[in-house]
């Protein structure tokens, strides 16, 4: 077992041991092609929608396919692209930087990713089986219910699926955190990276289920004849509207908080320095995560709530300017008396924040219930939340690939192309959506699939348009950048940028049992404290002894491909009989493998001790 | 409700931003140029809102400029390690209690100017806007796929696509919507609502300070045509509204057209049942955009030039103009030919002088006076209306006008 990592292994052994895989780093993989993939074909939607909007009147692409491409972006970019990239470096790092040999429960890992794609896939396969869904990614009713192709089955059920395998993405990373911290590694020591993925697992854990029923209310709407949001028949339209924002509006935070992370830690390790202000970063993070679940009625200001709810709503909305801009500041004293390397990462970090206050801005701009009623609905908002979430969430992404590309991958990408991809797609960033703050107050609303001439929009759309053909050019680079690497990028050293946390102190590549003795931790930043006050070796708090592997286990796939024919089966149900054959088909091949899992004994294997001290004899 | 904030925006105004702001979109569509008391407070707002958020970023940047220009990795410095600072009390309040501060300044007008604008009870407005109960204008509001229909409640009129208002008057409007959500939104003169099925029905005001043909956007996707959900609000002089209203209420849906072949496309309006969803005159029914008064519209279908040709190609090919209407297919498509006579009829259906013109002229035309105003309350009572308070709000109404003017 131990040599297996010796030897090259075919292909075909490489794509079963993928398809097998219980281990974190090789999960953290498949999430980031699963959704690197997704990424690109969001992006593809997002330049199809600017193409449409160059010109005024265009009718490059029809009214319904227009509102099914606008649909899948936000869909996609959101489940499917975001959240799996969030998981691939939770996956890649946390175990690493906690000290930890795998995840609490390794199967449940693979089985979470399984899930998330045949659930992205499900959904994509709308586009073959009669059309995507085309109200919008908050999908609201009645127009979701009464759409007439089967889009919004396959929102609904494929959501559902991938919404499950993040439910248990999350609750395995609450456990891991916090039963599984190397010995020293205190809550107060963890990186702020951790600390940002345990929080949003926590969001992740209470934010999801009000989705999963909100998912299940619109599939018996749509499947079995219920009218919870039908008004004619006594439902009520509204209720969609509150069940998805008290799911969204934390979402936002799952997503942007581990990218805080990732900006935390860049920002301490180019600058040299260590966190300033780590106690308040960490409690201005739960404290973000606590007024997220107070505020989803933002989303809602012009429902006609009333002025009590909307004011109330407002104020809490602006309370969450506070912490977030305790945290701005925090970054910047990290970088004040450093010694600043502008690496590609760190680029993408002090890109991020002139990018994420102007979002910041405007957010507590749409706070402002009663302005709000010109804002809701517009560019403005439009431009708000892609401030905040690819100033967020993509910078941080991109960040934290180049940043952690020589752990996952053992190479650095390359310094130019990086740099290069960072200009075009700063730059085409800004051009494309700084300006839409204007058309949108000049009276341009969202979901538009073309407007008209004569309203002074014209040179506005076209700016915007040629900003995301920038932003286009930047990916493409990236893209590149990452096939050149892979095919003769050079191996790099195991700590290219002079780490602070435990997952740099690891060899590279990093052994699949991750670390042969569990680390002793001294205080916050380990590796750090190691370099200055020690041998740069982290100290062992444990004798060597056999380390206890999970087995590899297809039952994961199995369970998620059963679903997955279940969920077709579900979405035909109406047009033909045929579709009961897939139905009990899927649950067979679902419950089956879960039974399986259920009463076969699978207690794993392990690495003997004599095994560990021939293998490290090379590496420490 | 030009209070402090007013004033406030006054001297922002010197300062230059508000000129570049209020340079920006078209004059009868921007948020940044309010002609209107909603728009107008709202961008008191949003202004107030600005100042404060840039001061905010200006400290950022200012710092975040230092420091990436001061503390980058110099040459021969590579082997440099800063001390590693854990934190600073004193800075690290100095940055959450500022925050709260500004915030505060902010939360007091928010909550003040949501209620504000929330408030849709006529009563209850302060000082010289009294207005009676009764005496207020109210206009049911719907919106369907993908076209709205406005009802002036309390009397026959009903109208679709452009809603006539008098200028300098709160009109208050009730908001509904006969199939999915819609969200009725026009920028110069107040921010939006939803308009919601079912039970969910909104409220709000509008007052236009100005003459003008305002353009209206349906602000939350309801289906294919959402961006072509388009509408006018005609904001008229009061004295033009009232002779309007009066205009509307007095139509002849029987009335022959003199030219011979809007005769025709008369009879060919009803022999095709044109009728059955195109109502002139006002109709519960709502199928379709009422026609009482298509000669003064001021687009076809809310977003085409209003022309013969146009009004042709709608009738022949709605599905080109707006995809997922209701229209295609629920009708037998005329000859070109009918459909020109069709469109020769509903063209000469302008049952009033007054049209977009008017709103687009600088003629002000105040309201009647009190003995004609009481005539037309004779009138109204013919059409089913209440008499008994017109005489007590006429005094109200020139009360009132007396001191505005």
């Amino acid at each position: 077992m131990s040599t297996a990592t010796v030897e090259k292994p075919g292909f075909g052994a490489t794509l079963w041991e993928y398809l097998t895989t219980v281990d974190h780093k090789k999960i953290a993989i498949l999430y980031l092609l699963g959704g690197g993939f997704f990424f690109l074909l969001g992006g593809l939607e997002a330049m199809l929608i600017r193409l449409q909007l160059m010109l005024p009147d265009n009718n490059l692409i029809g009214a319904q396919f227009y509102n099914e491409i606008m649909t899948m972006h936000g869909t996609t970019m959101i489940f499917l692209a975001a959240m799996p990239l969030i998981f691939a470096f939770m996956n890649a790092v946390v175990p690493l930087q906690i000290g930890a040999r795998d995840v609490a429960f390794p199967f449940l890992n693979s089985l979470g990713f399984w899930l998330f794609l045949f659930g992205g896939i499900l959904l994509n396969l709308s586009w073959f089986l009669g059309g995507a869904p085309d109200g919008g990614w908050t999908a609201y009713a009645p127009f979701s219910i009464w759409s007439s192709t089967h889009g919004f089955d396959f929102y609904a059920i494929g959501l559902q699926i991938s919404g499950f395998g993040t439910l248990m993405g999350g609750i395995n990373f609450i456990v891991t955190i916090v039963n599984m911290r190397a010995p020293g590694m205190t809550y107060m020591r963890m990186p702020l990276f951790t600390w940002t993925a345990l929080i949003a697992s926590v969001l992740i854990l209470f934010a999801f289920p009000a989705l999963t029923v909100g998912l299940f209310f619109m599939t018996f709407d749509r499947l079995f004849g219920a009218n919870f949001f039908v008004p004619e028949m006594g439902g009520n339209e509204i209720i969609w509207e509150h069940i998805f924002w008290i799911f969204g509006h934390p979402e936002v935070y799952i997503l942007v908080l581990p990218a805080f992370g990732v900006f935390s830690e860049v920002i301490s390790t180019f600058s040299k320095k260590r966190l300033f202000g780590y106690s308040a970063m960490v409690f201005a993070t739960v404290l973000i995560a606590f007024f997220g679940f107070m505020v989803w009625a933002h989303h809602m200001f012009t429902v006609g709530m009333g002025p009590i709810a909307n004011s109330i709503f407002a104020i809490a909305t602006m309370a969450i300017a506070v912490p977030t801009g305790i945290k701005i500041f925090n970054w910047l004293f990290t970088m004040w008396g450093g010694s600043i390397r502008f690496s590609t990462p760190m680029l993408w970090a002090a890109g991020f924040i002139p990018t994420f206050t102007i979002g910041g801005m405007t957010g507590v701009m749409v706070a402002v219930a009663a302005a709000d009623l010109q804002y809701h609905d517009t560019y403005f908002v439009v431009a708000h939340f892609h401030y905040v979430i690819v100033g967020g969430v993509v910078f941080g992404l991109i960040a934290g690939t180049h940043y952690w590309w020589p752990l996952i991958f053992g190479k650095v990408l390359n310094e130019k192309l990086g740099k290069w991809t960072f200009w075009f797609f700063f730059i085409g960033f800004h051009l494309t959506f700084f300006i839409q703050h204007f058309l949108g107050l000049m009276g341009m609303p969202r979901r538009y699939w073309k407007f008209l001439p004569g309203q002074d929009l014209e040179v506005g759309n076209f700016i915007s348009t040629v900003g995301a053909l920038l932003m286009a050019v930047g990916t493409i680079i990236l893209l590149y950048n990452i096939i050149k690497t892979s095919v003769n990028g050079e191996r790099s050293s195991q700590d290219p940028w002079d780490g602070r946390t435990l997952e740099w102190s690891l060899p590279n590549p990093t052994p699949h049992y991750n670390f042969k003795q569990l680390p002793l931790v001294r205080g916050l930043d380990p590796l750090w404290i190691e370099k200055t006050q020690g041998n740069g070796k982290l100290i062992p708090a444990e004798p060597l002894n056999d380390i206890h592997m999970p087995n590899n286990s297809f039952l994961p796939f199995m369970i998620s491909l059963g679903l997955f024919i279940t969920g077709i089966g579900v979405i035909f149900r109406p047009d033909s009989n045929v579709a009961y054959i897939a139905i009990i088909a899927g649950l067979v091949i679902a419950f089956g493998s879960m039974f399986i899992r259920s009463v076969k004994d699978d207690l794993g294997y392990h690495i003997h001790k004599e095994d560990l001290e021939e293998e490290g004899a090379g590496v420490e | 409700m030009k209070g402090w904030m007013g004033r406030f925006r006054a001297l922002f105004l010197l300062s230059g931003l508000a000129l570049i702001l209020t340079g920006c979109g078209n004059p009868y569509l921007s948020a940044l140029q309010p002609k209107g008391e909603g728009a107008d407070m709202i961008l008191d707002l949003m202004i107030l809102s600005i100042i404060i958020m840039l001061f905010v970023f200006l400290v950022v940047m200012a710092i975040y400029v230092f420091v990436v220009v001061k503390f980058r990795q110099k040459k021969g410095e590579e082997d440099y390690i800063p001390k590693q600072v854990e934190g600073n009390r004193i800075l690290e309040t100095i940055w959450t209690v500022i925050p709260i501060i500004l915030l505060l300044i902010l939360a007091v007008p928010t909550v003040q100017y949501t209620f504000a604008l929330s408030d849709t009870t006529p009563e209850s407005t302060e000082g010289e806007e009294a207005e009676n109960t009764d005496d207020a204008l109210w206009i049911d509001v719907t919106g369907k796929q993908f076209w709205w229909n406005f009802d002036y409640r309390d009397t026959s009129v009903q109208t679709s696509q452009d809603l006539y208002i008098p200028t300098d008057k709160r009109v208050y409007i009730k908001l509904s919507s006969g199939d999915v959500i819609h969200s009725f939104w026009v920028p110069s003169i107040s921010g939006k609502m939803d308009v919601n099925p079912g039970k969910n029905e909104n409220e709000m005001f509008i007052k236009a300070e100005e003459e003008g043909v305002y353009w209206g956007h349906c602000a939350e996707f309801c289906g294919p045509s959402h961006s072509l959900m388009d509408f006018r609000i005609v904001a008229v002089s009061p004295g033009e509204f009232d002779q309007w209203m009066s205009d509307m209420q007095n139509v002849d849906p029987e009335a022959e057209p003199e030219d011979s072949s809007a005769r025709e496309g008369k009879q060919l309006f009803s022999d095709n049942s044109c009728m059955g969803c195109h109502a002139v005159g006002s109709s519960p029914a709502m199928m379709g955009p009422n026609v009482t008064n298509f000669g003064d519209r001021s687009k076809v279908a809310g977003v085409l030039d209003y022309n013969k040709e146009n009004i042709v190609d709608w009738i022949m090919d709605p599905e080109k103009h707006k995809p997922g209407n209701s229209m295609t297919g629920n009708y037998t498509i005329p000859s070109e030919e009918d459909a020109e006579k069709i469109a020769d009829y509903l063209m000469s259906l302008s049952p009033s002088e007054i049209g977009p013109d008017d709103a687009q002229d600088d003629d002000y035309v105040q309201p009647q006076k009190k003995e004609e105003s009481e005539q037309e309350g004779n009138e109204n009572n013919d059409e089913g209306n209440s008499n008994e308070n017109n005489q007590e709000e006429n005094n109200d109404d020139n009360t009132n006008e007396d001191e505005e003017n």
